[in-house]
């Protein structure tokens, strides 16, 4: 059924409709509307059985889950930011233990400084956690994802983080089709778990393991989410059977088959991108685009089958491995090892700074003639920076540098696109 | 695409007549993407929300830099924030205050434009009556329904119907039909003028 409705609430509902036994969260920032809302429908008795449990941390939201998840039941929960770094040791004990927790983060960056808006930095810390990693584009494929994930995590015995970008999606309404618990029903299997913690059949899970066998659980870890490669396009076209659209999946072009600049990104941002590839073709561009829907397992072969024609690749990602550049693109890379192609990393967007498409054009042409550096930062405000890093050199008591430059650049009330002055 | 960029204060609930728009535009069966800014939403910090309204699927995610209309909440934010940065030549501004564009001191800025895109109606006094808070939020879409043409009057009453019940609902479903009724008649008077 076609709704208009927020983003969180969109996943909130899906997620209902999967049938979740466990949600456990920490109730305060950061945290998303998407706990909230399914916090109202266990109490309305919508969403039954089911047991809604506040906790008093991130660490214990997932330590929760974990232990809802091995006894048996479907488990999810939701987080951002610094929440999800609170919650980092247990979230790799949930995938070490192979639990198929589903939990959402609402992308956003991490501090310091204190920054509450949207970037990749929160989820792309845990890349190399044992958690797959999927991206949604819009709401209706966030939606969507969160019902695929609980099959493909029950499936494999994994965890998935299913990431769609913090406010830009879990705020906005837009249109989506909801759809109905017979549909899901008939999609996504009921729960049959690998490992019960049953006092009636007694196993432990969790013991000790040392150099004698760690490698090979580790390397089982690395070979179960590899997977998910066959499986996930499999998921994918049964979803499309029973739901009637695609969603998910492992990579998706747009306009890539015969450009010669193909631009890579996650995430709702590849909108923005499309919009500007439909102007940029117009006016006889020869550019297009590879999204990334599945980050973790990262597919390598796929990522090389589509860019094997490209002249150029721009990877425009929403991170930065500081002392390196991309973590997108160092991923884009390794698939591209063999191949003579240039490719450009465009850091952009991060804690929130709009990606426009004024700032898009003037990018890829920029690209499209070789004149782009290895590593650039989309609409970085270089005065501001030489300020500060004068400052520097002339005082060695020169302050904190972020409230320097918040001074220096003034009330931004008035800014509103909220770039860089 | 028709974009709209409301400005208005914390808890004048700029954030929810986007949504609403977004809905009542929905209703109509257009596509729509209603999103805030993102602030840190303070009660009377400034905030500025954003609709877009179109025939197929919106992927833009840029905020709203050049809109085709502006609805004002608050004419306090007038000398505070540049909120007719962008506006497109044809757009409209519709302003929550009792006074006119001319007392406003914006005289000067808005010379040129088509007068028949310039209203203001007392939305805020309009809710006191209706509602009984100062909310003008929704009475200014009803004045967007009547000043846009984008959308009709009576998808703004479903909107409402479906985010209010009860005397809310039809506080606000009279709040926004006087304001809708009001800009009209501003209108016709600029049309026989």
């Amino acid at each position: 059924m076609l709704k208009q409705m927020e983003g969180s609430r969109a996943v909130a509902e899906a997620v209902a409709l999967c049938r979740p036994e466990v949600i456990c969260a920490y109730p305060i920032s950061p945290q998303t509307h998407i706990v909230e809302a399914l916090g109202e429908l266990v109490k309305e008795g919508a969403l039954t059985p089911c047991e809604f449990i506040n906790v008093e941390s991130e660490f214990a939201a997932m330590s929760v889950a974990i232990g809802s998840s091995a006894t048996g039941a479907r488990t999810y929960t939701a987080t951002a930011s610094q929440g999800l770094l609170f919650m980092a040791e247990a979230v790799y004990n949930a995938s070490g233990l192979g639990l198929p927790i589903v939990m959402t983060v609402a992308n956003r960056a991490i501090g310091a400084p204190i920054n509450i808006w949207n970037d990749h930095s929160d989820a792309l810390s845990q890349r190399d956690s044992g958690w797959l990693q999927i991206f949604a584009e819009t709401n209706q494929e966030a939606l969507d994802l969160h019902i695929q994930a609980f099959r493909l995590a029950e499936e494999l015995s994994l965890p998935i983080m299913v990431c769609m970008d913090g406010f830009i999606l879990t705020h906005a309404y837009e249109r989506v089709d909801m759809p109905t618990q017979e549909q899901v029903d008939a999609y996504l299997p009921k729960y049959e778990p690998r490992q019960v913690l049953d006092p009636a059949d007694p196993v432990s899970i969790g013991a000790m393991v040392g150099p004698e066998a760690f490698m090979e659980v580790r390397y089982l870890a690395h070979a179960k989410q590899m997977e998910a490669l066959k499986l996930i396009p499999e998921y994918a076209a049964e979803f499309k059977a029973v739901f009637g659209r695609d969603s998910g999946g492992l990579v998706h072009t747009y306009k890539a088959d015969d450009a010669d600049t193909i631009v890579v990104a996650m995430g709702s941002v590849l909108g923005t991108i499309k919009d500007v590839v439909d102007e940029m073709r117009e006016a006889g561009h020869k550019i297009g685009v590879l999204g990334i829907t599945l980050f973790r397992p990262f597919p390598i072969a796929q990522v090389r089958e589509a860019l094997r024609h490209a002249k150029r690749v721009v990877v425009l990602e929403k991170s930065l491995a500081v002392g390196l550049g991309g973590i997108l693109s160092t991923n884009v890379g390794m698939a591209l090892a063999a191949q003579p192609v240039d490719v450009y990393t465009v850091v952009a967007g991060l804690g929130g700074r709009s990606i426009t498409m004024r700032s898009l054009h003037a990018l890829f042409r920029k690209a499209e003639k070789n004149d782009l550096d290895p590593l650039t930062f989309l609409d970085l405000n270089r005065g501001v920076v030489d300020k500060q890093l004068e400052r520097e050199r002339a005082t060695r008591r020169s302050g904190p540098a972020a409230e320097a430059i918040l001074r220096d650049i003034g009330v931004v009330a008035a800014n509103i696109a909220q770039e860089a002055p | 695409m028709f974009q709209v960029r409301i400005h208005g204060r914390g808890g004048q609930g700029v954030v929810t007549a986007a949504e609403m728009l977004s809905i009542a535009a929905f209703d109509e069966g257009r596509h729509a993407q209603a999103f805030p800014s993102f602030g840190s939403e303070r009660t009377g910090a400034p905030v500025v929300a954003f609709c877009r309204i179109a025939d197929k699927e919106i992927r833009l995610r840029e905020p709203i830099m050049e809109p085709d209309a502006l609805i004002i909440q608050d004419p306090t934010l007038l000398h505070q924030v540049d909120v007719f940065s962008g506006l497109t030549p044809e757009g409209y501004i519709l302003i929550n205050t009792n006074k006119t564009f001319e007392e406003l001191g914006l005289a000067d800025l808005v010379r040129g434009r088509r007068l028949a895109r310039l209203c203001t109606v007392s939305a805020t006094e309009i809710s006191l009556r209706h509602v009984g808070r100062p909310v003008p939020n929704v009475p200014l879409l009803g004045g967007f329904a009547a000043i846009s043409g984008v959308l009709k009057l009576e998808s703004v009453i479903k909107a409402i119907n479906d985010r209010f019940s009860g005397k809310v609902a039809a506080g606000n479903v009279a709040a926004a039909t006087e304001a809708y009724n009001t800009v009209r008649k501003e209108l016709e008077e600029i049309a026989h003028a």
